[in-house]
């Protein structure tokens, strides 16, 4: 069944994302909104607009019930969930399906089996994705981790099998590390989640964060190429770019098939990404999780193919199947986004709600800027801090940072502090030209290099 | 006797206890000095500490919870 109608259950810059490809397919719209977003441009844009609660995401786009009831009051065919909120609850998925409504995404099933972290690393290995070497699953005690930790070598992480999150984490470096810390960490395992098991992983040094855009349709399974997102701050994603640059053409074609792979392996429909570690040195990669949605990024892959994912997450929940085969994706040239964030990078990064006073947005080839803003909107305080994503492509990386500068110099939000100035920092910075990135990197820059890159770009300004 | 009151430094949503599970930072009538943290406020998925500013004697809360609070709003008053 061809969909015609669907509720966005998100809000900000992916819901007027979904509401664009949804009317290019003449697809009727119906967004639901918090008490504080009624003023929200996808309310504005969309052709129905449903209260579903106050502005607490847990009364609003985090309940079920409430958006499943205006979904079914609205009488659509299918819901798109976008990123964060329910988008990865198979629960959500599965009470838009027992409605008989379209869940844009896979199976609840799915959802929950690639959640799940145990779970999803029988998965990647099952279908011969490299997994961080570790105990899979939880060891008998100290000697089991003794002669495993000998196996894989030092460091070794030392995790609750309970936990999540980053909780529950401890590092050995050597075995009379492993011997002090392997009791501790049991007991505080006990303590904080009532299960004191444990399991060992490699710790993977100096690492890049690559991603592979993968879709399927439940028989036909592709990727887009990849991602290279490891510039983060506190675990959080600020700048992406596609592809990932200096990466062997024979490591790119094993890093992107294991992950159709993966996708084939539990029958795959909708669009997903395939999170790995890549190691320079070595050339290892290792799977790290699968996201089950649409991710924020999705534009630099888009800019990069020429491919509406968007628009193909419609098709493919339709029923269709999918529009490509591998041998017509190419990509073609380099693509950067910036996420910009109503953030002060002056000032510890403190976020700042408001009103936007002014707004002017750089236009031209390659250039591309996804956001809910508009001069008079007023960003409210209840969500995350994302204005707005910058999308420059170009022939060459070289051009693309180049053209980048431009575009963010061009780029005018006033009212309050954005995450401007970092990005024009990095897009003029001579080790984002060099490109030795690892996760740790912008952490590492923010610290010693960019209050001095940032006072010279003001002097000059 | 006269109130004084405490008002929020920023938007956002005001919590009154440092996690769903513990106990409140002040619970209704405690007394409170300056210093003393009094609720967080959420900002844009980050957490601050809401300090009383003042000393004072049994303070009344004026918010619940986890509601939505503007900036400058009273959240609490204190009898000086």
């Amino acid at each position: 069944m061809t969909i015609s109608s669907v509720l966005v259950a998100n809000r900000g810059e992916i819901a007027v994302r979904i509401i664009k490809a949804a009317k290019a397919l003449g697809i009727r719209t119906v967004q639901v909104y918090s008490e504080a977003d009624a003023d929200m441009l996808a309310v504005q844009m969309a052709d129905e607009a449903v209260n579903i609660g106050s502005p607490a995401p847990k009364k609003s786009y985090l309940n079920i019930e409430a958006v499943v009831a205006a979904a079914k009051a609205a009488g659509v065919d299918a819901v798109h969930p976008g990123y964060g909120f329910l988008s990865e609850n198979g629960d959500f998925a599965d009470a838009v399906r027992d409605a008989d409504m379209i869940f844009i995404g896979p199976s609840g099933d799915v959802i929950r089996m690639l959640g799940d972290k145990v779970a999803a690393r029988q998965v990647a290995k099952r279908a011969g994705v490299p997994t961080v070497p570790g105990s899979d699953g939880r060891v008998s005690g100290l000697d089991e981790a003794l002669l495993l930790a000998g196996r894989i070598g030092f460091p070794v992480m030392i995790k609750a099998a309970a936990g999540g999150g980053g909780r529950g984490i401890r590092i050995a470096d050597n075995a009379a590390g492993l011997e002090q810390q392997f009791p501790l960490a049991s007991a505080e395992a006990l303590a904080a989640f009532g299960d004191g098991g444990l399991y060992i992983e490699k710790v993977v040094g100096r690492a890049r964060h690559v991603e592979v855009q993968i879709f399927g349709d439940g028989q036909n399974f592709v990727h887009f190429f990849e991602r290279e997102c490891s510039l983060q701050r506190r675990r959080q994603k600020v700048w992406e770019e596609a592809p990932a640059f200096l990466l062997p053409a024979d490591m790119r074609e094993r890093l992107c098939m294991s992950a159709v792979a993966l996708a084939r392996e539990v029958d795959y429909r909708g669009a997903g990404t395939v999170e790995y570690l890549y190691d320079d040195d070595t050339g290892d990669f290792y799977f790290i999780e699968v996201n089950t949605r649409i991710q924020v990024e999705h534009p630099v892959t888009e800019m990069i193919t020429g491919f509406d994912l968007m628009q193909e997450m419609f098709k493919v929940a339709g029923g269709a199947a999918l529009s490509v085969a591998q041998r017509d994706i190419e990509a073609r040239g380099h693509a950067i986004e910036c996420r910009i964030n109503a953030e002060d990078p002056f000032k510890a990064f403190q976020p700042s709600p408001g009103v936007i006073t002014s707004l002017r947005v750089p236009e031209g080839d390659g250039i591309r800027f996804d956001t809910m803003l508009y001069e008079g909107y007023i960003v409210p305080p209840f969500y995350d801090s994302l204005l707005g994503k910058l999308i420059v492509h170009a022939e060459t990386r070289e051009a693309c940072l180049k053209k980048l500068a431009g575009a963010l110099a061009e780029l005018t939000i006033e009212g309050v502090p954005t995450t401007i100035p970092l990005h024009l920092a990095l897009a003029r910075d001579a080790n984002t030209a060099k490109g030795t990135f690892h996760t740790r990197f912008l952490e590492q820059w923010l610290e010693h290099d960019f209050p001095a890159s940032a006072s010279r770009n003001q002097e000059f300004a | 006797m006269s109130k004084i009151e405490i008002r929020s430094p920023l938007p956002g949503t005001f919590y009154r206890a440092p996690a769903p599970d513990a106990a409140p930072f002040k619970a209704e009538g405690d007394d409170v000095t300056a210093s003393e943290t009094i609720g967080m406020i959420e900002v844009m998925k980050t957490f601050q500490e809401v300090p009383a500013g003042v000393s004072g004697r049994a303070i009344t809360f004026l918010v619940d919870n986890e509601e939505p609070v503007m900036a400058g709003q009273v959240i609490a008053e204190v009898e000086a």
